[in-house]
C-alpha cells in the first residue's frame, strides 16, 4: 500500500574510471529521455540497490500492512462490509506479491526478501505499526492511508524502472476502491448515532498524525531524494506529497464534520494550502526504529506464519519433485520399451 | 538451514477470445498445477481473463540487450517492407 | 426486556436455505481468519477467494431467506442477530482452521459434498434456489479442486505433512457425516422437487474421497463419522467464539447502521 523515503544511506554514485562514467552517462540520458529501463539492461550499481530496497520495502508495507487490518475481517458489522474488507486485505497481499516479482527481475529473490524482513534488516512503512483500536479504524486507513499511498503511487506508475511501474500501474487500478470504501465507513459512522460519529472522531485523532508522517521526513533532511529524482525513481518531494495530501483530505474531513487534532491547521488564503503544525519528528524515530505500539506485535505475527508454513511449502516441493521423477521414470520406461 | 526456493513462473492471460496471450506478472509455485491455480487466483480478480498460460521463469530465454543494434536496427533501411513505400495514384482507389 | 436476537418461524423451506446460507458464512468466516497469516502469499490470496465465495453464497441465500420468510429481515438480520442454537450449519465448518493440513481437510469434506449437493439442486423446481445453485456450483467446483489437490500435495508430500493431513483427516472424519443427514420437513422439499435428498449425494462424495485418498497416499479413517447436531441448533463449542467476534458490533450497538 505505501512505500516511505527511509534515509537510507547506501544512493551513492560509485566513483568510476571514463568507461564506467561513460555507461552511466548513456543511462541518466535514457532515463532523461523517459525511457524505461528493463531488467536485462545496463544499470548503475546503486540504481539497482536502491531500486530492490525501495520496491522491497513498499512489498513489506503491503504485507505487514495486511495485519492491523485484517484485525477487523471476522469482526466487520455487515456482511456488506465483511466481503469488502476481505477483499481489500487479499489485494494487499496481491500487491505485495507484484512487488517481490517486480524486485526480483533485478536479481535479489523472494526468500531473501522475505528473510531481511523477518530478521528486522529490512524496514516497511511506519504507519502499520500503530494499532486498530475500533470498526473505525478500517474506515480511517482506507480514508486516509490508502489516501496517503495513493499520492505516493500515482506518479511511480511513471518511475524509470519499467517492471515497477508496471506493477504500480496495476496496483493504482485495484486501489482505487480501497479509499472510497474507508470514507464510505466514516460517512455512515458521521451520520450514525453519537456513539458511531464518536468512534470516528477517535480514529481521525489516532491516524491524522501518522499519517502525515508516511511521507518521510522533511526535504531538508531526506538524504537521497535527489539521486532518486534524477534516475527519476521519485518525482515529487515528501514534503511536496504531504502538503498535497492535506490540501486534498482536510475538506473531506470537514464534510464528515470531524475536527483536525491539529490547533494550527489554517487555510492560507494567499498560497491555496492548508497549513498544519509541526510533526513530532522524534515519534516517528522511535517507530522506525522499532519502539512503536505495535511493532514487535506485527514481526512476529509475520515469522510466526511464515514459520508454521514452513512444512507446506517443504511437502509443496516435495510432491513436486516426486511427480516430475514419476513422470521421467514413465518416459523412460516408455522410451526403454520403444 | 535456507529454505528451497520454490520457482518462479510467468503468468500470461488471454483477455478476451480473438486476443493473444499477454504476460501480466509472475508467481511462485512448486509445480504447473499449483502455478495456473495461484495465476488464476493472483491476476484473474476482476474479471481480467478466460485463458490462462504459466511458463518456468526459468524456460524464457532472452535476447541480451547489448545485442539491441546488432539485432533490431538492419530492420530500418528495409523501407520496401511498408506498403507506404510504394506509390499508387489516388484515382486507381484502395489497395 | 427488549432483545436484540430475531424470531424465526422456520417453515420447512426457511430451514433448508438456512442451513445452505449458514454453511456458507461459518465456512467463509473461519477461512477469512487466515488472511495475513497462509504458508504463502499464493495461498494467502486463494483462501481469500475460497472465503469470499462463501460470503457471496451466504449473502444470496440469506437474502432469499428474507423473502420466505416475509417480514422485510435483511440479511445481516440473519447473520448478526441469531443465536447460536438459532443457526443450521453442520458442524464441520465450524471447526478450528488448525494448521493448514485441517483446513485443507475440511475444505475437502465440505466441498466434495457440497459441490454436487449445488449440481443437482440447480434443477430445483425452486428457481431461487436453482439460481444461487448454477453461480455455487461453479465456485465450489474450483474449490474442491484447490483443497483436493493440497491434500494430494501434502499426503504424498513429506514424512511430517502427511502425518500432519492423516492425523487431521482422523480428527474431522467424525464430522463428515452430518452433511448428508436430513429430517422429516426436508424430505417434503425433496417430493416437491425442491431439494435434494442429502444421502442421495454420499456415493458421489465416497468417489471423490476415494480417489482423492488414494492418490494422496492417505488412511481413510474407519468409524461411521457420527457427530452430528448443528442442523438442530446443537452446536460444538466454537460457534459461540465464532458469533462473539461477528455480532460484537451489531450487538453492541443495535439498531446502528455500518
Amino acid at each position: 500500500m505505501y512505500t516511505q523515503a527511509l534515509n537510507a544511506k547506501d544512493a551513492v554514485v560509485e566513483a568510476a574510471g571514463p568507461e564506467e562514467a561513460g555507461r552511466n552517462g548513456r543511462f541518466q540520458a535514457r532515463v532523461d529521455a523517459e525511457e524505461r529501463i528493463e531488467p536485462n539492461d545496463w544499470m548503475p550499481e546503486a540504481y539497482r540497490r536502491t531500486l530492490v530496497r525501495q520496491i522491497s520495502q513498499h512489498a513489506h508495507s503491503e504485507i505487514v500492512g495486511m495485519l492491523p487490518e485484517g484485525n477487523w475481517i471476522t469482526r466487520a458489522p455487515s456482511l456488506k462490509r465483511k466481503a469488502a474488507l476481505l477483499a481489500k486485505v487479499q489485494d494487499e497481499a496481491g500487491h505485495g506479491l507484484y512487488l517481490y516479482a517486480a524486485a526480483e527481475t533485478l536479481g535479489t529473490s523472494r526468500e531473501e526478501l522475505v528473510d531481511q524482513l523477518l530478521s528486522g534488516k529490512a524496514k516497511y512503512s511506519s504507519i502499520f505499526n500503530y494499532p486498530t483500536l475500533s470498526w473505525a479504524d478500517i474506515g480511517a486507513i482506507g480514508w486516509l492511508v490508502d489516501g496517503a499511498a495513493i499520492m505516493n503511487q500515482i506518479p511511480l506508475c511513471r518511475c524509470s524502472y519499467g517492471p515497477y511501474a508496471r506493477a504500480m500501474i496495476r496496483i493504482c487500478k485495484e486501489e482505487s476502491f480501497h479509499q472510497r470504501q474507508g470514507y464510505e465507513i466514516m460517512l455512515t459512522l458521521c451520520r450514525g448515532t453519537p456513539e458511531q460519529k464518536a468512534m470516528a472522531q477517535d480514529a481521525l485523532n489516532r491516524w491524522w498524525w501518522p499519517c502525515l508522517m508516511m511521507f518521510g521526513p522533511p526535504d531538508a533532511e531526506s538524504q537521497h531524494s535527489e539521486q532518486s529524482a534524477q534516475w527519476k525513481i521519485k518525482r515529487f518531494s515528501n514534503d511536496e506529497l504531504r502538503q498535497k495530501f492535506v490540501d486534498a483530505t482536510v475538506p473531506q474531513g470537514h464534510h464528515l464534520g470531524l475536527t483536525f487534532p491539529d490547533p494550527d491547521l489554517t487555510y492560507d488564503e494567499a498560497a491555496g494550502h492548508w497549513r498544519f503544525g509541526a510533526i513530532d519528528w522524534e515519534e516517528f524515530r522511535q517507530v522506525l526504529a522499532g519502539n512503536g505500539p505495535c511493532n514487535r506485535q506485527r514481526m512476529k505475527q509475520r515469522r510466526d506464519a511464515h514459520a508454521a508454513g514452513a512444512w507446506v511449502r517443504e511437502a509443496a516441493m516435495a510432491h513436486a519433485e516426486k511427480r516430475a521423477r514419476r513422470a521421467r521414470e514413465a518416459t523412460g520406461a516408455v522410451a526403454a520399451a520403444a | 538451514m535456507a529454505e528451497a526456493k520454490i520457482p518462479l513462473w510467468e503468468v500470461f492471460i488471454r483477455s478476451r477470445n480473438g486476443l493473444a496471450h499477454k504476460h501480466v506478472g509472475s508467481l511462485h509455485a512448486a509445480d504447473a498445477g499449483m502455478a495456473l491455480q495461484a495465476a488464476r487466483d493472483v491476476y484473474t480478480r476482476r474479471g481480467e481473463g478466460l485463458s490462462l498460460w504459466v511458463v518456468p521463469s526459468a524456460a524464457i530465454v532472452a535476447s541480451d540487450p547489448a545485442d539491441k543494434e546488432m539485432l533490431f536496427e538492419p530492420t530500418a533501411s528495409k523501407i520496401y517492407r511498408h506498403p507506404t513505400f510504394y506509390e499508387v495514384p489516388d484515382d486507381v482507389g484502395h489497395m | 426486556m427488549s432483545t436484540t436476537s430475531i424470531a424465526l418461524a422456520e417453515s420447512p423451506l426457511l430451514a433448508l436455505v438456512l442451513r445452505r446460507a449458514d454453511d456458507a458464512l461459518i465456512l467463509g468466516h473461519r477461512l477469512s481468519e487466515w488472511c495475513g497469516h497462509a504458508p504463502m502469499l499464493e495461498e494467502d490470496i486463494a483462501l481469500a477467494n475460497i472465503a469470499l465465495d462463501c460470503v457471496g453464497q451466504a449473502r444470496a441465500l440469506y437474502e432469499y431467506a428474507a423473502q420466505v420468510d416475509g417480514r422485510g429481515l435483511t440479511e445481516d438480520d440473519f447473520a448478526y442477530r441469531r443465536e447460536a442454537h438459532q443457526y443450521r450449519n453442520c458442524l464441520l465448518v465450524e471447526q478450528p482452521n488448525g494448521d493448514f493440513a485441517a483446513t485443507i481437510v475440511r475444505q475437502v469434506l465440505f466441498s466434495a459434498f457440497i459441490d454436487p449437493y449445488w449440481r443437482a439442486m440447480m434443477g430445483s423446481a425452486d428457481a431461487a434456489l436453482a439460481a444461487v445453485a448454477a453461480k455455487a456450483e461453479k465456485e465450489t467446483a474450483y474449490h474442491l479442486r484447490h483443497a483436493a489437490e493440497w491434500l494430494i500435495r501434502l499426503g504424498d508430500g513429506t514424512a511430517e505433512s502427511r502425518a500432519r493431513v492423516q492425523a487431521a483427516l482422523d480428527d474431522l472424519w467424525p464430522y463428515a457425516g452430518e452433511a448428508f443427514e436430513s429430517d422429516p420437513a426436508e424430505a417434503g422439499l425433496v417430493a416437491a422437487g425442491i431439494a435434494v435428498d442429502p444421502a442421495s449425494l454420499r456415493p458421489a462424495f465416497d468417489r471423490t474421497i476415494a480417489r482423492v485418498l488414494e492418490e494422496a497416499t492417505l488412511t481413510r479413517p474407519t468409524g461411521s463419522g457420527a457427530q452430528s447436531g448443528g442442523r438442530r441448533g446443537r452446536h460444538s463449542e466454537h460457534l459461540g467464539f465464532i458469533l462473539a467476534d461477528l455480532q460484537y458490533l451489531q450487538r453492541a450497538h443495535p439498531g446502528a447502521v455500518w
